[in-house]
């Protein structure tokens, strides 16, 4: 049957009586259709797409996101940006930074003031505070801490009447109904002591749990290493069915307890940069109530453990922990009431960040984290007012952020209508890329090999790179330290003489032709190896990229095509480039660092002999990507690290710096800038990445959240009606063809017989 | 019956174990046990003694296939292939690499996925053998011409286009549903409208016409002629004899996947975030951890040879002609 054949048998078979009973059927399921609709909208005061529980509307919550699920929450291995996102509100180390100061500046969180330092010689005689770093044998920190700070509510503090312990010695039986940490009925608390982080700073040595700062600190706290080994012997020593090391029995010889609110730690030598590790999460305080409890056979058995449910006296406690989905942290309280800061940066209080001055915190009850994987979902949702906050994407930078006057950045006009606003910071970081200094063209001190180096950093446009890659998302690196830490300079000062020149007041890149000319200088004239007479050939060993990556290498690739030079490509995966780093097989290589501290040895110190990862015998700890060494930066290294900050170390620095602008074992790379919106409802924001323990300091404007959440998220029903109609319709003559067929006579007519 | 089902079960051991030893391989290629160690470990300050300490704690330490060092069948039984293997035999999945306990993740995971997978697989039956069953009694005509049409499109579309789009009409667009999430009992039902339809709509095209063509070989045989001489409608000769001669292709290719439906989808639990078996599988490939992606690709097999025991004896159902021995 052909198509207009069948038009026209339906159109035959047009039947009034039956068309009507037919619109009457239709018109009856498509009032159903639109009464449920319409009675489903109607139903709730939350929005069709609002993915959250109808009873948190207008919640004082923060709604915020996570990618990757945290592999630990033990604040003594944890050490991700994914996983200190959460035990930075949990725990408390004893210090913290001032959340609007710049620089960094250090500040007592349950510490009553900074440590007092003193210094001993090699046989336990007092120093003066000016002492010579080499007459300094130990440096013993003492910490006070508050008193009447608690502990969150937890059922490993929980006792009966009689001060019996309900749940430190649970059977199978009673742990057989117990699946997360909730279904204990029972919790207590207690007051924070100086045991605590003493107890916790043990842990670091403990022989079940890895430390990512264990091998560092073992070379510092005195007696950590030979601790860990007293450990290691003591579980050994242990019964099978025993699964807790009660660390209270073995003593650390570099840490004391003095009474419960004092603590001393004692380092071999002058490491003035411990401080900052003190306002870390591995320096928190554990207590051993909490370590024996989670040490239970059936609540490991469980997944319950202090890896997974955190126990801190900090402003919030995690009372939902599904890493596959959400992550939820509530206001503790417990917490001693610390208030917003009263003081901050010219400009802070026109911005509006001194508004809560002196009010206690946190502001926020809860703070939920979902997880997203993919940008679409996440951006979008920030769009529709479901995430308070947001990055930006590449996909998604020219929808957000425009450039104004001086290429200035901020909120594209559609993002200023919904009240979103743009928050700036230049991270702590820096991306580079680095020469192997083993490789026999490239590396090495020979005048040849560092005017090859130079040419190459002039040639690379990073500021080209920034603007096209980053979406001008970053400060071209005249050096390896970031802005913000002490030690950087900025403007002609900071500006890098061998790869740039000052012109009308700011630096720019010198041009091609000294390139060439150091090129030629290095023996490769328009790009051609004197002594070969072949073209010169360069290797870039990257990280396997994805296709939407391979324009950089190709942007890349015509940077070193202006010196004549050809680069070659070698992408592999980062088991396979880890390796060749270490093995010092690489040639050319990109790589990044994000400081843990802000101080200029946590970027120097990449760069310092003894830390190259090319036969170095401590490996992965190494960090010298590059197996850069001169003498002079070494020991000026070694003279810089121990020294307070000062005119004297910044003179050094500045040395340290030229020597390495000089040598060229990096090409600089570029600092990148973290851009951040935040929705109208969204206070106090003063983005960083150096301290973690912000959420305490953000508040939120729930009623206008609300109301914006539901202008903006009105269900649109047409399209569901319309969807409706064109399936309705285009079935219809169908449905008619049917029915006629269904009631035609298999024999229409019978013709009578010839005969 | 039992006694070859007995049988089908034990000729699936040895093909559990080609398969378990060539997911080692092949990850172990890639991926050696100090890799797994500092993916797991970070990249800052880890020691060789860090690494060596976590390979020991997990059995990584030890030759990987064959320990030439020792006696008997110590030589085989003391590798990091049997010791991680033979324990999965019993369903004992033991730990993940950062520690968590395998088994217990894939069972409060399985929910979410079926959560998505059954009701695509249920309303994609009936919709797919609905649509095919009209484009065949409307053989011929504009409305098999043009299904047929739809169908090549359907076809033609990549899965994440679907997924793009829905997401940008129907959530971004209209407000209709959430773009993304998750939730506990019925809270769950308004995540999964979205790639539920996604998840019907992107498989359409190719199932309608598989579908269609099972339908259109059993049109053309005497039975439906005769069912049709005797007075029959149409729709009883499609609905009670086309469609119940049919069953035996399309069990092969329904029932085979729903012991599968266990394990999620990949994609879409990715886009919509619903933490299911898919998504874990993918955490675990991008971290390395070979526990959960042994586990994952074990349970796979097991499922699929589920499958298919099933699907044989699906069949002894439905067509008593067919006996097994």
């Amino acid at each position: 049957m052909q198509t207009a054949e069948c038009i026209a048998k339906v159109t035959d078979s047009y039947d009034l009586l039956n068309v009507m009973k037919m619109i009457r059927k239709t018109g009856t399921l498509f009032l159903i259709c639109s009464t449920v609709i319409f009675l489903i909208g109607c139903s709730g005061p939350t929005s069709w797409n609002d993915p959250y529980p109808a009873s948190e509307a207008g919640q004082n919550i923060l709604y915020s996101v996570f990618t990757e699920r945290p592999k630990h929450l033990d604040p003594v291995q944890s050490y991700s940006s994914n996983e200190i996102q959460f035990t930075a509100q949990i725990y408390q180390p004893p210090l913290q930074y001032h959340y609007l100061k710049r620089p960094f500046t250090l500040i007592p969180a349950t510490a009553v003031n900074l440590p007092t330092v003193s210094y001993y010689d090699h046989n336990d005689r007092l120093l003066s505070d000016n002492a010579e770093t080499e007459a300094i044998a130990y440096t013993q920190y003492e910490i006070l801490i508050k008193p009447n700070i608690f502990y969150q509510p937890h059922p490993a503090f929980a006792k009966n009447e009689g001060g019996e312990w309900l749940y430190h010695q649970l059977s199978d039986q009673d742990v057989a109904a117990v699946y997360t940490l909730s279904d204990f009925a029972e919790t207590g608390t207690r007051e924070l002591t100086a045991h605590d982080y003493v107890y916790q700073i043990k842990r670091l040595a403990h022989p079940k749990l890895h430390s990512p700062i264990y091998g560092l600190m073992a070379d510092y706290i005195v007696g950590l290493r030979d601790y860990a080994v007293e450990l290691r012997n003591a579980e050994h020593a242990m019964p099978e069915q025993e699964t807790f090391l009660d660390l209270r029995k073995y003593a650390l010889h570099g840490v004391k307890v003095i009474n419960d609110y004092t603590y001393q730690i004692r380092i071999n030598g002058k490491y003035p940069q411990f401080i900052y590790w003190l306002a870390m999460p591995f320096f928190s305080p554990i207590p051993w109530e909490a370590d024996l409890f989670y040490s239970q056979k059936g609540l490991i058995e469980k997944n319950i453990t202090l890896d997974w449910y955190p126990v801190g006296t900090g402003p919030y406690m995690l009372t939902e922990n599904n890493p596959n989905l959400r992550m939820v942290l509530k206001r503790n309280p417990h917490f001693y009431g610390e208030s917003y800061p009263e003081e901050g940066m010219p400009g802070d209080l026109e911005n509006g960040l001194l508004n809560d001055a002196g009010k206690p915190m946190p502001f926020i009850d809860e703070i939920v984290y979902t997880r997203e994987r993919e940008n679409i979902p996440r951006w979008n949702k920030f769009l529709q007012g479901y995430y308070d906050a947001s990055g930006i994407g590449s996909d998604s930078f020219d929808q957000a952020v425009q450039l104004v006057g001086q290429g200035e950045a901020t909120v594209t006009d559609e993002m200023a209508a919904q009240g979103i606003r743009l928050e700036t910071t230049v991270a702590v970081s820096t991306f580079y890329m680095g020469f192997n200094m083993l490789d026999p063209v490239v590396g090495g001190t020979s005048e040849s090999a560092r005017k090859l180096r130079q040419a190459i950093s002039i040639a690379v446009d990073y500021e080209e790179y920034i603007s096209i890659f980053a979406n001008g998302r970053g400060l071209s690196a005249h050096g390896p330290i970031a802005p913000g830490v002490p030690g950087y300079r900025s403007g002609k000062e900071g500006m890098n003489p061998v790869v740039y020149e000052w012109v009308d007041g700011e630096p720019k890149r010198k041009p091609l032709q000294i390139a060439r000319r150091l090129l030629a200088e290095a023996g490769y004239p328009n790009g051609i190896d004197l002594k070969t007479g072949s073209p010169l050939i360069l290797y870039f060993d990257v990280v396997a990229r994805s296709t939407e990556d391979r324009s950089i290498l190709d942007w890349m690739r015509k940077q070193f095509q202006k010196l004549n030079i050809q680069l070659v490509v070698r992408s592999t995966d980062y088991n396979r480039f880890q390796d060749k780093i270490r093995k010092g097989n690489a040639q050319i290589f990109e790589w990044g660092w994000h400081a843990d501290y802000p101080d200029p040895e946590n970027f120097l110190f990449l760069l310092y002999g003894p830390q190259r990862k090319a036969g170095n015998s401590s490996g992965s700890s190494a960090n010298n990507a590059a197996n850069y060494e001169n003498a002079e930066y070494d020991r000026l290294f070694e003279q810089m690290k121990d020294m307070e900050v000062g005119i004297l170390r910044q003179e050094i620095i500045d040395r340290m710096v030229d020597i390495l602008r000089h040598d060229s074992p990096w090409l600089w790379g570029y600092h990148p800038k973290d851009y951040g919106l935040y929705h109208a409802w969204f206070k106090n924001i003063k983005p960083n990445r150096i301290s973690n323990n912000n959420m305490k300091y953000y508040r939120i404007d729930a009623a206008l959240r609300e109301q914006k959440r539901h202008e903006w998220n009105a269900p649109v029903l047409w399209p569901v009606m319309l969807l409706f109609f064109v399936i309705v319709g285009s079935l219809w003559p169908a449905v008619l063809a049917f029915r006629r067929y269904e009631k035609s006579a298999a024999i229409k007519s019978v013709e009578p017989l010839s005969t | 019956m039992p006694s070859y089902i007995i049988r089908r079960i034990l000729y699936a051991v040895p093909i559990l174990i080609g398969v378990n030893l060539i997911t080692f391989m092949l990850f172990f290629v890639v991926n050696t046990p100090d890799d797994m160690a500092r993916m797991q470990l970070g990249v800052k300050y880890v020691t060789p003694e860090a690494i060596e300490k976590w390979k020991v704690e997990r059995g990584y330490d030890k030759p990987l296939l064959f320990d030439g060092e020792r006696d008997g069948l110590r030589k085989i039984t003391e590798t990091i292939f049997f010791e991680k293997s033979i324990a999965m035999f019993v369903f004992d999945f033991g730990q993940s690499d950062d520690g968590r306990d395998i088994g217990f993740e894939i069972k409060s995971r399985m929910l979410p996925s079926l959560a998505i997978a059954l009701p695509v697989f249920v309303l994609g039956l009936i919709v797919y053998i609905t649509c095919a069953l009209i484009m065949v009694f409307f053989r011929a005509t504009y409305i098999d011409f043009w299904g047929l049409v739809l169908c090549v499109a359907l076809m033609s579309i990549s899965s994440l286009f679907y997924i793009i789009t829905g997401q940008f009409l129907m959530s971004k667009l209209w407000h209709l549903v959430p773009i993304s999430g998750f939730g506990a009992g019925v809270d769950a039902v308004k995540f999964l409208i979205l790639p539920v339809i996604i998840g019907v709509v992107s498989s359409a095209g190719a199932n309608t016409r598989w579908y269609r063509t099972i339908f259109l070989e059993e049109m053309g045989k005497e039975y439906v002629r005769t069912a049709r001489a005797k007075g029959l409608s149409e729709h009883l000769v499609l609905f009670r004899h086309v469609l119940k001669n049919a069953m035996i292709p399309i069990l092969t290719g329904a029932v085979v996947i729903v012991p599968l439906l266990f394990l999620g989808s990949l994609i879409v639990e990715s886009f919509f975030g619903i933490p299911g078996l898919g998504s874990y599988t993918i955490d675990a490939i991008n971290s390395q951890d070979f526990a959960v992606v042994r586990a994952m690709v074990f349970l796979g097999s097991v499922l699929y040879i589920i499958g298919l025991i099933l699907t044989d004896i699906s069949y002894t159902l439905v067509d008593p002609r067919i006996r097994l021995s």
